[in-house]
């Protein structure tokens, strides 16, 4: 608490200076969360980390000076700064810089996009089950049981396998229909405990419609829940486009980090010592997936004063 | 608990015939005649096998009927334990592919399940609020379970086999190796077992550390722990309650976690050239062999199916609430 500027003293003689008594007023919840955001070290380091890599992302592509499926002049060349190599070239001569920052900014996008519409899905079948109980609660409730079992990722082979020409959009879409159950049970059971509250029976009587009751009154109560939620799906869709990837049902035509790997281990490049192609591919995944899930915890220890260090 | 159990198994049945039907569906919803696909992808040059393997997919997909009677059959088909023949081995049913995959998978798969999730529980509950420990464990917890599976294999084959040569590139045993119930041969088979099964656990355990240690800091902060602390209980019976309450999460979290970690078995099963159910996968992706992947998959399903139950009736034992029909076990 010691970065509130105490107030200084007012003379009661002076009526105008009233205000600035030295009540504490209690801290607004944005900056109370501010307050403790900035001292956490776990959110800090997760939001600069991701910050860079998602920097380099944006960047990385206008700097590279080969394509990423090209051949860009010279076999299996260890990292240099000549010609632009920066990362070396792989065993066909292609740039691993290129291909490393094209798969980073894929990794985003499928991170993003397949997060997203989980996240979306999720919300939408939570807040209706947890909001209306009832016949529409079991329905939702078993859909989201079934969804739950079945082993996804299979799934997502057999889907895959099948499509003939594959692209990052529909990747990301089948991953975002396939992985919302748990965090629809999880948002269905928060509802389920907000629902009875006092605010909500008010918004009840005064006759709004559900979808505005749970929008402006459910959902703003669990935003920093939300918030954690779609990290985590963000985090988790990103590994699974990368085994699938790996498995060769990647996106045609670009080349994404898991494919690099791929293309690495197909290509013999562990025994030909080629580190500079398999280790940037999963180094950064396990940055970015790592950084966002530090930064989970440390959201956590913000919004949840009990979970603080102290 | 009847009750209880009831609904799991609706839940489970519904399971299996919407993964059934989506198995069955795929390859009908694909624009085209599928066998027409299929042979014009697979480009077999022998004219008599491509006959061959032609008859075979019609009759398999028995196109001539109407939809309900192909649906039908391919039920039929699949209590018959027939899901048809792989391409690339060809008179090989698939049956008997997916049967010899098996042990390997479950070999890598059950050791590495049991064992990372119990020493992910006891150092979770040990580091959960004790600033050194935790200190290390959490950063190594999150920085495994963020690496994607095939990544740590890939790194432990180039450092332990490769520049090390501590340990075999991949493959589950040599290939001059006698097969038989031998002691070498079955060194020979763990020997080449440990480093599939070291990279799915350490994933693992990292998953299972965190959580385990997030689950117990909440537990100590809620308020039987807080009561108790006034009460003067000692620290090592409230973190012993904690952790009895903190467990029940983590045996649920075992049944969601099995669905990714099976994909991780896959992948390092690819990286390490080790012949379970991913490696026949990956080489049926690759050379599109799709009733091998149609067959692995209704494999998985049975098999996730099977430790779901498992993991709900250990769910029935633990929890007592769940046995006098209150609300814990709730699905």
């Amino acid at each position: 608490m010691s970065s509130v500027p105490t107030a200084p003293l007012a003379s009661p003689a002076d009526p105008t200076k009233v205000e600035e008594l030295p009540i504490r007023q209690p801290m607004s919840g944005f900056r109370e969360s501010l307050h403790f955001a900035l001292r956490n070290k776990k959110l800090l380091y997760g939001l600069s980390m991701t910050t860079a890599l998602l920097l380099f992302a944006l960047i990385g592509p206008f700097l590279a000076q080969h394509g990423p499926l090209e051949y860009a002049g010279q076999l299996s060349l260890a990292p240099t700064t000549k010609g632009g190599h920066w990362f070396g070239t792989t065993l066909q001569g292609q740039d691993v810089f290129a291909q490393f920052v094209t798969g980073l900014r894929l990794a985003f996008i499928v991170g993003a996009l397949g997060g997203g519409i989980a996240a979306i899905i999720g919300m939408v079948i939570g807040f209706t089950a947890g909001y209306r109980a009832g016949f529409v609660d079991e329905v939702l409730n078993m859909l989201t049981n079934v969804v739950l079992v079945i082993p996804t990722f299979a799934l997502l082979l057999v889907i895959a396998a099948y499509l003939q020409v594959r692209g990052v959009l529909m990747e990301a879409v089948f991953i975002g229909i396939t992985s919302w159950p748990w965090a629809a049970r999880a948002l269905r059971a928060q509802t389920f405990s907000l629902v009875s509250r006092d605010f909500v029976d008010m918004a009840r009587l005064s006759g709004r419609s559900s979808w505005k009751i749970i929008f402006r009154e459910i959902a703003p109560n669990m935003s920093s829940y939300l918030f954690m939620m779609f990290i985590l799906l963000f985090g988790g869709a990103i590994l699974i486009a990368a085994t699938l990837d790996f498995i060769g049902l990647g996106p045609s035509n670009t080349i994404s980090l898991g494919q690099m790997m791929q293309l690495s281990v197909q290509n013999a490049a562990l025994q030909l010592h080629l580190w500079w192609w398999f280790l940037p591919p999963g180094l950064a995944i396990m940055a970015l997936v790592g950084s966002l899930y530090v930064m989970n915890v440390g959201l956590d220890e913000v919004f949840n004063p009990k979970l603080r260090e102290m | 608990m009847a009750r209880y159990f009831l609904r799991k198994l609706v839940v489970y049945a519904l399971t299996f015939v919407v993964a059934v039907t989506i198995d069955w569906a795929i390859p009908h919803l694909m624009p085209g005649n599928p066998v027409n696909t299929l042979m014009g992808r697979i480009q077999i040059q022998d004219p008599k096998v491509a006959h061959q393997v032609y008859e075979h997919y019609m009759r398999a997909f028995n196109l001539n009927l109407p939809l309900w009677k192909q649906y039908w059959y391919f039920w039929v088909s699949l209590f018959h334990g027939d899901l048809g023949t792989s391409i690339l081995e060809f008179p090989t049913p698939v049956m008997s592919i997916i049967t010899h995959a098996i042990p390997y998978t479950l070999a890598l798969l059950v050791p590495a399940i049991a064992l990372s999730w119990y020493a992910g529980n006891k150092f979770g509950a040990l580091a959960a609020r004790r600033k050194t420990l935790d200190n290390t464990l959490l950063p190594l917890g999150y920085t495994l379970t963020a690496t994607p599976y095939m990544w740590l294999g890939i790194l432990l084959i180039w450092v332990l086999a490769v520049i090390w040569h501590v340990f075999p590139v991949g493959f589950a045993y040599d290939p001059t190796a006698v097969r038989g119930f031998t002691w070498s041969f079955t060194s020979n088979l763990a020997y080449h077992w440990f480093l599939p099964f070291l990279s799915l656990f350490l994933v693992a355990f990292g998953g299972w550390a965190i959580g385990m240690r997030n689950m117990i800091i909440y537990e100590l902060e809620s308020d039987y722990a807080h009561y108790l602390g006034a009460l003067g209980a000692p620290h090592r019976l409230i973190r012993k309650y904690a952790f009895r309450n903190a467990m029940l999460p983590q045996i649920t979290g075992l049944a969601l976690a099995l669905g990714a970690i099976l994909g991780g078995a896959l992948v390092t099963e690819i990286v390490f050239s080790y012949p379970g159910l991913g490696y026949q996968i990956y080489r049926a992706i690759t050379n599109e062999d799709y009733f091998v992947i149609q067959g692995i998959f209704l494999f998985i399903i049975i098999g996730v199916l099977l430790a779901n139950f498992v993991v709900d009736i250990v769910y029935l034992i633990v929890d007592p609430r769940t046995r006098i029909g209150m609300e814990g076990g709730r699905s």
